[in-house]
């Protein structure tokens, strides 16, 4: 039987890792490599490291990043902000990721989830949608770009269905109304989309305390939940989440 | 110096890398001079079955002749796949041969690919497995698997809806169908355990 994971996520700019309040007020949390190898040598099941500057020139800057992860950290980990293209993601895993993800160039070419599934195969492709509650339509949520600065007028429940029709390996869901606010995640939207698609779903977003990520799990039906703010500043450790998680009944790679 | 078939295929970096993290004297290689000096070989893999034992091509021979001088060999993932018999995936094709058994996809009714971190329990007569304990999680991903059919083989199996077979070890013959390059301290653990054999050895 499968683990579920625990996949600390380090959101990077310009070279450093930083956290923020519902995408907003920037904290500081280290080196990613340094932070990367830390993770890998106390327990955690993947990474997912978070370009959030994506300009043109941070490209080359997160592909040298990206070599030097891959030479300090030994578990999978994922790559993705600001990526635009098939050769992008080739490149990306040319260089040690195991998956790339997507996000707002994925909702302006669709295609590029296929292309990318068929290239590099379903399991390297992530599809990463910040959601947020829609004030119009309860119960729903919208689908944000670019950084979670332009709302669209995807429902992210069909947009989820979507990716995984066109091929994605993966949802990587984040809240952005629970982002940082350490006030649990979202799950009834993890709950959503987890009912809708039979691939896995990460849930992002809101972890403050322990019982959270059990709620995701068990409420919202994620496979695996990512964190940042919890783990980067301290509150607890990897194995503190993994004991916990195994001390009430789920499976758990400890 | 460990080698590792270099054929042109994903993940050998991060295979050498992890090496290199143990402090292992690694080279990625298919001069058959430099084979010849090597402790021991790693045989990495990704990819399709097919598309990987026709890119491996001339290097095949160097591994059989090391295999049958008694040098360890390692292979990992597909690569492990390619020390059996023969594979169904995208057709038959022949494998290395050095264990008798074949790959065949994995039955239906389970999720494909198999991702992720899987309990193996680890029999304590694998040398791969030194000082590991009784059962430890490795990543897996892939979507056929080996049903070895040797006599001679130890087998160590994980639970994925049935007993799948995750490493073998045929005499100086050693695989694993999860990834140790990427499977935590663990992991590197395995790497380790087959670095000091291949040096135990010399």
């Amino acid at each position: 039987m499968l683990t579920k994971r625990i996949i600390p996520c380090l959101d990077v700019k310009d070279n450093r890792v930083v956290k923020g309040v519902n995408f907003l007020n920037l904290r500081d949390a280290g080196d990613p490599v340094e932070l990367g190898a830390r993770y890998s040598d106390t327990g955690a099941d993947e990474l997912v490291f978070l370009d959030i500057t994506a300009t043109i020139r941070s490209r080359k800057t997160i592909v040298d990043m990206v070599e030097r992860v891959a030479k300090n950290v030994f578990i999978p980990f994922t790559v993705g902000g600001g990526v635009q293209s098939v050769e992008q993601i080739d490149e990306l895993l040319r260089s040690g990721a195991e998956k790339v993800s997507v996000n707002t160039a994925a909702v302006q070419n669709p295609n590029l989830i296929a292309e990318a599934a068929r290239r590099f195969g379903n399991q390297c492709v992530v599809l990463a949608i910040d959601a947020r509650r829609s004030k119009a339509r309860p119960g729903h949520w919208q689908v944000c770009v670019k950084a979670g600065s332009e709302p669209t007028d995807l429902d992210v429940v069909e947009w989820a269905a979507h990716g995984e029709e066109l091929g994605a390996g993966e949802i990587l869901l984040t809240s952005m109304d629970a982002d940082g606010t350490l006030a649990g995640y979202d799950n009834e939207l993890n709950k959503a989309v987890s009912d809708a698609v039979n691939i896995p779903v990460i849930a992002s977003g809101g972890a403050g305390n322990l019982d959270h990520l059990y709620d995701a799990i068990t409420l919202g039906g994620a496979d695996a939940v990512l964190m940042a703010s919890i783990t980067h500043f301290g509150d607890f450790t990897i194995t503190q989440m993994k004991e916990h998680l195994r001390d009430r009944g789920l499976p758990m790679n400890l | 110096m460990i080698v590792v078939i270099d054929y042109n295929i994903g993940n050998v970096r991060s295979v050498c890398n992890a090496f290199r993290h143990i402090g292992c004297d690694i080279q990625l290689s298919r001069a058959p001079d430099t084979v010849e000096r090597a402790l021991g070989l790693v045989l990495p893999g990704v990819a399709a079955f097919g598309y990987a034992i026709e890119a491996l091509g001339s290097a095949a021979e160097l591994v059989r002749q090391a295999a049958a001088a008694g040098k360890p060999v390692l292979g990992i993932c597909v690569g492990y796949q390619m020390l059996f018999e023969e594979s169904s995936e995208y057709g038959p094709h022949q494998g290395l041969g050095l264990v008798k058994g074949k790959v065949v996809a994995l039955p239906a009714g389970q999720v494909v690919p198999h991702m992720g971190w899987n309990r193996v329990d680890l029999p304590g007569d694998m040398d791969l497995f030194s000082d590991l304990g009784e059962s430890k999680h490795f990543y897996f991903a892939h979507s056929y698997y080996a049903q070895p059919g040797d006599e001679r083989a130890k087998v160590a199996y994980t639970d994925y809806g049935f007993a799948l077979p995750a490493a073998i070890q045929k005499d100086n013959i050693y695989g694993v169908q999860f990834h140790p390059e990427k499977s935590g301290r663990q992991g590197l653990k395995v790497l380790q355990n087959f670095y000091d054999l291949c040096r135990r050895r010399a």
